[in-house]
């Protein structure tokens, strides 16, 4: 694997959301201007927005990403940009390394100016360390995208790819404690629930936890991450049948 | 690098099976360095089933194919094979300048081969608009652009000339046929036979079979015929 033609990739990657600034400026002011609404609703609640807020740090850099990495890699395949890479000097790690590192910056970047908005203008009085949520956040960014090249396979079409969200991303956000607290979930639920990975983003916020409970949900984000990325990388054929 | 004397393609009774469909039914044909073959046959007889079949793309069920000594799809054998898919396969939502220089380094090639390879594809005062925004020969000149970065030795061309108008398609074979002479073997496929005229070689392609291969002029005396409309005519229909 080269690190060269990975940063290439990266690059190219990067270049093209730049030549879309509107895609750009969702990704980044979206996810902020809906944390401010929420503060803003919350207002007369103290504390509430302490307990939610942070909850969304990690979970929306796994929809956008999500959204973003499987329609963007839809179109390598449908365009046929996949194909001529593949009779180039080109491996599949290198790849899916260089989605992986474009959306796990745009990731990070999306949660620093998330978070930094929160802690100073909207009142975020967290107890949590804030480079944690930057971890949360850079996972969750990392979780999206994985899930996002492997799902880019099952779809036909960018229709279908957004499709896809609901389908994947609203049942977990239903269960996995910004609406109701896993705890409070009947057994089966909280079941599924504790091993959804959008849940240990949201665990990996919790203020207050043991280091154990922090690197455990990370543990679990990180093993989503690996196994997704296996799945999307064997989805990515060389030859075709 | 093939030698002069040596194929740098080697088609030997290739089959494509593609889900119980024969898409490719035992094809043979050699190539030397230097040739310009024109690869001609309706829609759906399998000349760009038989072009992925060559880079390596489309799995082979029987038969084999050699490029440069090596099977078509081997790891020697990336970035040794320019190649124009008929989709275009570039990014539209890069600039011209920016798809070229990203396939320049994956290719590992010098910075002033990007510059090289706009100026043979005349896109050079477009270098900074984006894909999306050029018109159909712009976007099929981006495309042949990057096919050519580091003047690989073989080229396959899938209809890079299809939709474009006359003076263009004219200059563009003028560009295929200075490629063959400066040693590429040069692969153009193409469902209009108007075309024929300009390769030196033909292959004719119809339900995955070889029905011709030849001169043009070869063509026109097995088929007497006097155009090469009329003479693919008399093939197609004289083997049905």
């Amino acid at each position: 694997m080269s690190l060269r033609r990975t940063l290439l990739t990266t690059r190219r990657i990067l270049e093209q959301l730049r030549h879309d600034p509107r895609t750009l400026a969702l990704l980044l002011i979206v996810p902020t201007a809906l944390v401010g609404l929420l503060a803003w609703s919350l207002i007369d609640r103290p504390g509430a927005f302490d307990a939610v807020g942070p909850k969304l740090l990690g979970v929306f850099p796994l929809i956008v990403m999500f959204l973003v990495t499987s329609v963007i890699t839809l179109r390598e395949r449908t365009v046929g940009t996949l194909e001529r890479l593949f009779t180039l000097p080109l491996t599949k790690a290198e790849f899916i390394g260089g989605y992986a590192i474009a959306f796990g910056t745009l990731a990070l970047a999306q949660s620093l100016l998330v978070s930094v908005l929160s802690y100073t203008w909207y009142g975020l009085a967290h107890q949590g360390i804030p480079w944690r949520i930057s971890l949360v956040a850079l996972c969750a960014g990392l979780l999206g995208t994985a899930f996002g090249l492997a799902l880019s396979a099952v779809a036909h079409t960018e229709f279908q790819a957004v499709q896809f969200m609901p389908a994947f991303i609203l049942p977990q956000l239903l269960l996995c404690g910004l609406v109701i607290p896993v705890a409070q979930l009947p057994s089966v639920l909280r079941a599924i629930a504790a091993v959804l990975p959008m849940t240990a983003a949201v665990h990996a916020i919790a203020p207050l936890r043991s280091n154990q409970y922090y690197v455990g949900q990370f543990a679990v984000m990180l093993a989503y991450i690996v196994v997704a990325l296996v799945v999307g990388a064997s989805t990515l054929r060389r030859v075709s049948k | 690098m093939a030698s002069s004397n040596q194929p740098t393609l080697d088609v030997s009774n290739l089959r494509v099976v593609r889900s119980s469909n024969e898409i490719l039914k035992s094809i043979s044909f050699h190539a030397a360095p230097g040739e310009l073959i024109g690869l001609l046959g309706p829609s759906g007889s399998g000349k760009s089933t038989l072009m992925r079949a060559l880079l390596g793309v489309q799995a082979i069920s029987s038969g084999s194919a050699r490029i440069l000594g090596s099977a078509a799809g081997s790891p020697p054998l990336r970035g040794q094979l320019g190649y124009m898919a008929q989709g275009l396969a570039v990014y539209l939502d890069l600039t011209v300048e920016e798809n070229i220089r990203y396939f320049n380094g994956v290719l590992n090639l010098p910075f002033y081969e990007v510059s090289r390879v706009l100026d043979v594809v005349a896109l050079t005062t477009f270098s900074q608009r984006l894909v999306s925004t050029l018109s159909g020969g712009e976007r099929a000149r981006v495309s042949l652009g990057v096919a050519l970065l580091g003047s690989p030795p073989v080229l396959i061309l899938d209809e890079p000339t299809v939709g474009l108008d006359p003076i263009l398609r004219r200059d563009l074979w003028g560009t295929f046929n200075a490629l063959a002479t400066a040693g590429a073997t040069v692969i153009v496929s193409s469902h209009v036979m108007d075309e024929a005229a300009r390769c030196a070689r033909l292959l004719l392609l119809r339900n995955g079979t070889l029905l011709f291969d030849g001169t043009p002029a070869s063509l026109l005396a097995v088929s007497d015929a006097h155009g090469y409309d009329e003479a693919f005519e008399h093939l197609i229909e004289g083997t049905r």
